[in-house]
C-alpha cells in the first residue's frame, strides 16, 4: 500500500490539464498575440536601431528572453491558481483526505502547471519563427533549461498559492516580483550593455542566470557561464523543493 | 471499525478543540455525534479523515493507524463535508469520477452509474455543478464520497439547510448504505435526525465525549413520560389527598400533569391508582394525553447538567 499511487497522480494531473484545456483558446491566442507585439515593438521598432548583439540580430537575440518571460509568468500563475482555487472553494478537503503522499500531490499540481507553461513556451518559440530566423546550437541543453525552469517556477507558484489568502496576494508576487525581475533580467538586452555598477547589481537578479543560460543554448553566447546558470537553476529548484517540503511537514495553511 | 484513543487537539491559538477523546465505532452501525456549535464534532471528524493533525492520541481505521499507515486508513473512508464545496464548472460525472481516481481506483463507469442512480443524480450527470440546486449539490458530495466504495462514510451535517422532503430522502439513502454494510458516522444539529436514524449516539461538549449510548437504551434510560389530564372543571390547587402522586397543576388549573417512568412497571399501577384517586375526590377528566421526552430534551438536560 506504500507504493506510489500513480492512479491518483494521473487523476490530479489530468484534472488540472483539463481545467487549462477548457480555456485553451485564450491560453494559445494570448501568448501568440503578446509575442507578436513584443516583436513589433522591440524587434521592429527598437531592433532597427540595434543591428546586432554579440553577433546575433536583435530580433533573434530576444527570442530566448521572450520564451523565458512566458515560461516564468505562466509557470507561477498556473501553479499558484491550481492550488489556491481548491483552498478558496474548500474542495481541498478531497485532496487532503485522499490516500496520496505529499510528493504525489505536488507532482500532480506542479507537473500540470509545468506542462502547460512548457507548451506555451513552445508556442512562443514557433510564433517567433514567423518573425525572425534563429538557430538552436544546444537543443538538449535548451530542453534541460526549459524543463528545470518550468518546474522550479511552478514550485514557486505552488508556494505562492499556499501562502496567498486572497486573490490580491495571488497576483502580488507575479506582478511585483516576477515580471520586473524578468524585464530587468536581460530579456531584451545583454547585461554587457549596462554601466559596470548596474551590471554588478543585475547579477543579484536570479532571472539573469535563467535567461543567460537559455540564450547560450540557442546561440552559444551568454552573460554568465552556462554552468553557473545551470547551477543557479538547480539551487533555486532545491530551495523551492525544501520550502514545499516544509509546507507539507508543518501543514502550513493546509492542515492545522 | 474505528478506534479513537486519547485524542486531543489544541490549535495554534491555544483553543483546545478535543480533550482526551476515546471512542469506538462498530462496523456497520450508524453513529450520530451530537453537540452544540463549537463542541468539536467537525474537528473530531477532520482528525480521523486526516484534514487536521492531532496534538495527542491516535486513530485506527480497521486497524490501520491514520498517520503511520495513512494510505490504508484513508482508502477506507469517504467524507461528506459540511460546506458545499464543489468546482462549479465541472459536470456531475466528471467530479464524481475525479474523486474515485484520487483514491487510486481505476475508472469504473458501472459503479459511478450505480452511485448516481442511487442518489437520483443520473439524469443530471452531464449538468455542470453551478446549474444544480443546493440539495442536489449535497447529493453530489455524497456521490463523490461514495465513488471509491468506502467502508466508512462520514457525513458532517448532511441535511443542514435541506428541506424536509429531501431530508427524508437523504435518510433513506443513508439507511440504504448501512444496509450495504457501510459504517456511517454523522454529525447533526437535528436531534430528530439522530433519534430517527442512529443506532448509537455520542454527545460531545467542549471537546469531551460526555455520553455514548445505544439510541433506544438512551431514550429508555433517560426518557421520562408525562401524562396530562385535562379537567372538566378547573382547580385552584392540587387536592391534598392526591399529594402523594406528585401532580403539578397546569394550564391555569385546567390540567394536572403527572410525570412517570414508563420503563418501571410499578409506575403503570400508579397510574391506575391515580385515576382511582381522582375519581374518589370527584375530579372529572375531560381528556388526556401522554408525551415522551425527546432526545432533544435529554440532550438539553445532559448539557445543562454538566454546565
Amino acid at each position: 500500500m506504500n507504493r506510489i499511487n500513480l492512479q491518483s497522480v494521473k487523476t490530479l494531473y489530468c484534472a488540472e490539464m483539463a481545467r487549462s484545456l477548457r480555456t485553451m483558446l485564450q491560453s494559445i491566442v494570448s501568448p501568440v498575440i503578446s509575442t507578436s507585439l513584443y516583436f513589433v515593438v522591440f524587434g521592429a521598432a527598437i531592433g532597427t536601431r540595434i543591428s546586432e548583439v554579440d553577433g546575433v540580430s536583435y530580433g533573434a537575440f530576444i527570442v530566448p528572453g521572450l520564451i523565458m518571460l512566458m515560461l516564468l509568468t505562466q509557470s507561477v500563475s498556473n501553479a499558484s491558481f491550481g492550488i489556491f482555487f481548491p483552498r478558496f472553494s474548500g474542495s481541498i478537503y478531497e485532496i487532503l483526505s485522499a490516500p496520496m503522499s505529499y510528493v504525489e500531490v505536488v507532482v500532480g499540481y506542479v507537473g500540470a502547471a509545468a506542462t502547460k507553461s512548457l507548451l506555451l513556451g513552445l508556442i512562443v518559440l514557433v510564433t517567433a519563427r514567423l518573425f525572425v530566423p534563429y538557430s538552436i546550437d544546444h537543443p538538449l541543453m535548451m530542453a534541460v533549461f526549459l524543463v528545470l525552469t518550468a518546474v522550479t517556477f511552478s514550485l514557486l507558484g505552488f508556494i505562492i498559492g499556499i501562502w496567498a489568502d486572497g486573490f490580491e496576494k495571488l497576483q502580488l508576487v507575479p506582478l511585483l516580483v516576477i515580471t520586473p525581475l524578468t524585464f530587468l533580467g536581460g530579456t531584451f538586452y545583454s547585461i554587457d550593455m549596462l554601466p559596470p555598477f548596474w551590471q554588478a547589481v543585475t547579477l543579484a537578479n536570479p532571472v539573469v542566470y535563467l535567461v543567460s543560460g537559455f540564450r547560450w543554448s540557442f546561440y552559444g553566447i551568454s552573460d554568465v557561464s552556462p554552468l553557473v546558470s545551470l547551477g543557479m537553476i538547480l539551487l533555486f529548484l532545491s530551495v523551492a523543493l525544501a520550502m514545499v517540503g516544509w509546507i507539507f511537514r508543518s501543514g502550513y495553511r493546509l492542515k492545522p | 471499525m474505528i478506534r479513537v484513543e486519547g485524542l486531543s487537539k489544541t490549535f495554534a491559538d491555544g483553543f483546545q478543540a478535543l480533550v482526551d477523546v476515546d471512542l469506538t465505532i462498530q462496523r456497520g452501525e450508524i453513529f450520530a455525534l451530537l453537540g452544540p456549535n463549537g463542541a468539536g464534532k467537525t474537528t473530531l471528524i477532520s482528525v480521523i479523515c486526516g484534514l487536521v493533525n492531532a496534538s495527542q492520541g491516535r486513530v485506527l481505521v480497521d486497524g490501520h493507524d491514520n498517520v503511520a499507515d495513512y494510505r490504508a486508513a484513508r482508502s477506507l473512508i469517504g467524507l461528506v463535508p459540511q460546506e458545499l464545496t464543489n468546482e462549479a464548472f465541472t459536470t456531475v460525472w466528471d467530479t464524481v469520477s475525479f474523486s474515485r481516481g484520487l483514491f487510486g481506483k481505476p475508472k469504473d463507469p458501472a459503479h459511478i452509474e450505480k452511485v448516481l442512480r442511487s442518489l437520483t443524480l443520473w439524469e443530471k450527470r452531464h449538468s455542470r455543478l453551478l446549474e444544480l440546486s443546493g440539495g442536489m449539490k449535497r447529493r453530489v458530495l455524497i456521490a463523490k464520497a461514495l465513488s471509491h466504495a468506502p467502508q466508512v462514510l462520514f457525513l458532517d451535517e448532511p441535511t443542514a439547510g435541506v428541506d424536509v422532503e429531501l431530508r427524508r430522502e437523504m435518510w433513506e439513502v443513508v439507511r440504504g448504505l448501512r444496509d450495504q454494510g457501510v459504517t456511517i458516522i454523522l454529525t447533526t444539529h437535528y436531534i430528530e435526525e439522530a433519534e430517527e436514524m442512529a443506532d448509537r449516539i455520542g454527545v460531545i461538549r467542549r471537546g469531551e465525549i460526555v455520553l455514548v449510548e445505544n439510541t433506544h437504551a438512551l431514550m429508555h434510560k433517560l426518557g421520562s413520560k408525562e401524562l396530562t389530564l385535562h379537567l372538566q372543571e378547573p382547580l385552584t390547587a392540587v387536592p391534598e389527598s392526591l399529594a402523594g402522586h406528585g401532580l403539578v397543576l397546569g394550564d391555569e388549573g385546567h390540567a394536572l400533569v403527572y410525570s412517570y417512568d414508563a420503563a418501571r412497571p410499578e409506575d403503570g399501577s400508579t397510574i391506575s391508582g391515580l385515576l382511582a384517586d381522582l375519581e374518589a375526590v370527584g375530579v372529572r377528566v375531560r381528556d388526556l394525553h401522554t408525551r415522551q421526552s425527546s432526545l432533544e430534551d435529554i440532550f438539553v438536560s445532559l448539557v445543562q447538567e454538566r454546565q
